[in-house]
């Protein structure tokens, strides 16, 4: 079980507890959090679950794929090194504490 | 020529349970429901004596198939036949029925022709339109829901922004009719779609042409990508044929069957009306609450356990997303339509690397319909009794007399 710190833009902190296995997006939209939206449902399809992912979390995750790549370039909010989709940001079995930063708009 | 024997499931294991249901007959396809509960509460695997094949219809397992591609696998078709044994009723599709490494270079392409940035790019023409029809639509006061809304808007805007003239286009449908019909067996219901569907078969597939798109649309962008080496020019008019088969039958119902949810319920369209921007959220749930698209195919690859039961390679394996879509497992009161509720995670775009590669452009219009409506219509009765238009995949309706009553 991962701790997922969720913060919002306005730097509100929301923390999550999350089974190995679970996608970010899906701890998000199971927990009511209104800043991650996942409307395609985990398809990589519509870039609102982008999230910006702690620098110091960042290798607990699989690297980047191109179709995560190219629909990042899809979301409203800018993008920075530290961006992902968080349905691709599934939580490993050796997961601890995790912290990412929402973005202002999903859509 | 002897029919190959294929290693499959002729008889599951005596625990699983099994059903004698059609999920193709006349009464399933009219009214599916009670049928999905029956095989929802029946077990997590149901194998479906009619045709010899796996059924899930809970939402994890529906969720957990289609997203695991190795396992059960595309190519060998999407539909009942499988193409290892039977020849396939169409050339098969470069995307739908296909399997990485082929299908990721359609799916590349058509993911950045339809990707959320395009999208975000068509959607004023999209709202001009949608608001411009529902002006028209309140004007008459008096219409029918499906031949002068639900068909009227999908044929107007997606072969736009494809690139098609403007000639003849409900002819359109009879493609997707069939494709999605094709899905099924050889019933009546298929028949019939297919005779309709022949004597246009040539002028469809002209459409799919590039002199017959104009540059720069969606369809001409499938041949700049062959251009750019990414498909052979052979590839291109299949991969358009894609847009035809799977972008306008599907919102037409999407829409049809939005409407439909609407007129039973009107508490939920008061709420729609009192908060136009709920269109989106709204949409969402109309598709859960009566997917457009009901069920898909899927093969399995080679041998393999699954939700408990040992499948076999070849077995044919049904997910019913509609199915998935009302489970109370997933959903609180799953039976109950209800526009507040978080209905993101529903299977009516399907999910995985097959997952709708056009679902941006369906929530578009759907939504902008919804919102359009919202804005304009205080309430809608339905004054007639709709009709259903069989499909062996397809939740549609034939006709939905309405009453639009202004603000």
């Amino acid at each position: 079980m991962a701790v997922v710190k969720f913060v919002s833009f306005e730097g509100e902190s929301t923390e999550v507890d999350v089974s190995p296995g679970v996608s970010l997006m899906q701890a998000a939209v199971n927990a009511g959090l209104d800043g991650i939206i996942g409307e395609c449902g985990g398809s990589a399809m519509c870039a609102t679950c982008h999230v910006y992912v702690d620098e110091n979390d960042a290798h607990k995750f699989d690297a980047k794929t191109a179709p995560e790549a190219e629909m990042l370039e899809c979301a409203v909010s800018p993008l920075k090194p530290t961006s992902r989709l968080g349905c691709q940001l599934v939580i490993r079995d050796d997961c601890d504490n995790i912290t990412v930063y929402l973005p202002e708009y999903q859509q | 020529m002897n029919t190959p024997t294929l290693n499959r499931t002729v008889a599951p294991p005596d625990f699983v349970p099994q059903l004698d249901i059609d999920p193709f007959c006349d009464d399933f396809l009219t009214m599916p429901y009670p049928y999905h509960e029956q095989m929802r509460e029946a077990g997590e695997a149901v194998w479906l004596t009619s045709y010899g094949l796996w059924a899930f219809t809970r939402y994890d397992h529906v969720k957990a198939g289609l997203s695991d591609w190795k396992n059960f696998i595309s190519s060998a078709g999407v539909g009942l036949a499988n193409f290892r044994t039977e020849k396939p009723f169409r050339p098969p599709s470069l995307i739908l029925e296909a399997d990485p490494p082929d299908h990721t270079k359609a799916r590349a392409i058509l993911s950045r022709i339809l990707s959320p940035k395009v999208v975000q790019q068509i959607r004023g023409e999209f709202q001009v339109q949608a608001d411009a029809l529902i002006d028209r639509l309140v004007e008459k006061g008096e219409i029918d829901g499906i031949r002068e809304l639900a068909k009227v808007y999908p044929l107007r805007v997606f072969p736009d922004t494809l690139g098609l003239a403007e000639d003849e286009r409900e002819t359109l449908l009879l493609y997707g009719d069939m494709v999605f019909n094709s899905f099924g067996p050889r019933n009546h219901v298929f028949q019939r779609s297919v005779e309709r569907y022949e004597p246009v078969r040539e002028w469809i597939m002209n459409k799919c042409q590039r002199e017959a798109l104009r540059p720069g649309g969606f369809g001409d962008q499938i041949y700049q990508a062959a251009d750019a080496g990414e498909i052979t020019h052979e590839e291109a008019p299949m991969l358009v044929r894609s847009f035809l088969s799977a972008g306008v039958d599907t919102t037409v119902n999407g829409i049809g069957n939005a409407l439909y949810c609407f007129g039973q319920y009107p508490e939920q369209y008061d709420k729609l009306a009192a908060a136009p921007d709920m269109a989106r959220q709204a949409f969402e749930e109309t598709l859960r609450f009566e997917s457009s698209v009901q069920t898909f195919f899927r093969t399995v690859n080679s041998d393999v356990e699954f939700a408990g039961v040992p499948m076999k390679e070849n077995d044919k394996v049904l997910f019913f997303l509609a199915a998935a879509n009302r489970d109370p497992r997933h959903w609180p009161n799953a039976d109950v339509f209800d526009i507040g509720r978080k209905a993101t995670g529903h299977m009516a775009f399907g999910t995985g690397i097959h997952g709708c590669v056009g679902q941006a452009v369906a929530r578009l219009e759907g939504e902008l319909i919804l919102s359009a409506l919202a804005r304009k219509v205080k309430r809608i009765e339905i004054t007639g009794t709709p009709t259903r238009r069989l499909n062996n995949t397809l939740r549609a309706l034939e006709s939905l007399p309405l009453r639009l009553i202004p603000h």
